[in-house]
């Protein structure tokens, strides 16, 4: 399978601070990412340099094969939608419709009317007349439809209510079947969408810290807990991500690609045991306790 | 919105659990078509990599078996091949765990027979 972007030591620094810091990843084709973090970690930054809308301090970044900065060729295959898209105040959703019909080559207008309807969107209103969960729905309607190669959503669903996003991630999974493509996921519901990725890029402070397989990583971090002696001479040795005292009690959330054995000799312990979701994991990851270096790729 | 999925194991083995239950039960006889790894896809809101990774795990044991051009069907002798794989899952998942169980309240093997007897009664 080609790799369709990829970022070498892609850092980007405002004066001192470092915004991102020497990324290293790439991205396959035809496959659904996520790209998850807290706020302020770094993930629209990669987005917009990818999307050739902001410029790299240092390192290299290739999209289909190129420098994504003023060139059609490549800009052209990538449709972006972000958070606070801003549309010119006359337009109407119909014109917007219209317009990105004319930027995206792969555009399918009826696919983009029936979502409209999907949505329940009144294509003649002003855009600038829209509810929030109106203006989200439109940005998702425009990245379904544009059907580009390299899909990137940026925390599309501000304002959306449960019914809308789940509507969306049937249509993605429904047109993603029909027209494979690659998709970069950006969001914090993790929960919500995690069954429909297929590979985790986890960001924390300008940094990688994870990137990986999301099957692999489900089941991949274990919590046990258990009288305070026996979970760490259990743990003595492996990468713990969180740990939490309760009394005499411990318990301790545990990386690692656990066999049989372990899980045995854990319960035999008498530690009891229990999976973590993909949520957790990146909470523990990511809420400043853990200590995991960037993974070199 | 994996209303029917457990996030903290790996969706293509529950995917496969799924249709060996189907198979059990069933509802899924030998030489039947299994759905396609894009309607697994669209019903369970997954990855349709991961519905794919799922039945191709089945294609390997022998379970179920790729008409070309046509689908996914389940093999000859499919059932009996799950049941044998589900009775040594059984043993290591339950079995082993009730006797640990049983030994920690001071349960003898005679009256943990005892008990399953009573079990089967219920």
């Amino acid at each position: 399978m080609g790799k369709i972007v990829e970022l070498n030591r892609l850092t980007k620094s405002y004066g001192a601070v470092k915004a991102v810091d020497n990324v290293s990843f790439s991205i396959d084709e035809n496959k659904i990412y996520g790209l998850l973090g807290r706020n302020g970690a770094g993930k629209t930054t990669i987005m917009h340099m990818i999307t050739a809308q902001l410029f790299a301090t240092g390192g290299e970044l290739k999209v289909f094969g190129d420098t994504p900065y003023e060139n059609n060729r490549v800009l052209n295959q990538i449709c972006f939608i972000k958070e606070s898209q801003k549309y010119p105040d006359v337009y109407r959703i119909i014109d917007v419709l219209n317009t990105s019909a004319s930027f995206f080559p792969n555009w399918d207008h009826e696919y983009a009317l029936s979502l409209a309807g999907d949505f329940r969107l009144p294509l003649k209103r002003r855009m600038k007349k829209l509810s929030r969960g109106m203006l989200s729905s439109v940005g998702i309607i425009i990245g379904l439809a544009s059907r580009a190669p390299l899909t990137i959503f940026d925390e599309p669903y501000l304002g959306l209510d449960a019914v809308a996003r789940s509507l969306f991630y049937d249509r993605l999974i429904e047109d993603y079947s029909q027209h494979p493509r690659t998709v970069i996921l950006s969001t914090h519901l993790i929960d919500e969408v995690s069954s429909i990725l297929e590979h985790v890029l986890i960001i924390d402070s300008g940094t990688l810290l994870i990137d990986e397989e999301a099957e692999a990583l489900r089941g991949r971090a274990f919590t046990l807990a258990g009288p305070k002696a026996s979970v760490e001479s259990f743990t003595a040795g492996k990468e713990v991500i969180h740990r939490e005292p309760f009394g005499s009690f411990v318990t301790a959330t545990v990386m690692g690609n656990w066999n049989a054995a372990e899980r045995k000799q854990a319960e035999a312990l008498g530690l009891e045991l229990a999976p973590v979701s993909l949520q957790q994991l990146v909470i523990y990851l990511t809420n400043g306790k853990a200590q995991r270096k960037a993974v070199e790729v | 919105m994996a209303f029917l999925m457990d996030d903290s194991r790996p969706i293509f083995i529950q995917i496969a659990e799924r249709i060996e239950d189907d198979i059990i039960e069933g509802l899924l006889p030998e030489e039947s078509q299994v759905l396609s790894t894009n309607q697994f896809a669209a019903f369970y809101k997954i990855n349709p990599a991961t519905a794919a990774k799922g039945v191709n795990m089945l294609v390997d044991e022998g379970i179920l078996y790729k008409k070309r051009g046509i689908g996914m069907f389940v093999a000859e002798g499919a059932r009996a091949k799950v049941m044998e794989k589900r009775k040594e899952q059984f043993f290591e998942e339950y079995v082993v765990s009730m006797v640990r169980e049983a030994k920690k309240l001071g349960i003898s093997v005679e009256q943990l027979t005892e008990m399953i007897r009573r079990g089967d009664n219920e």
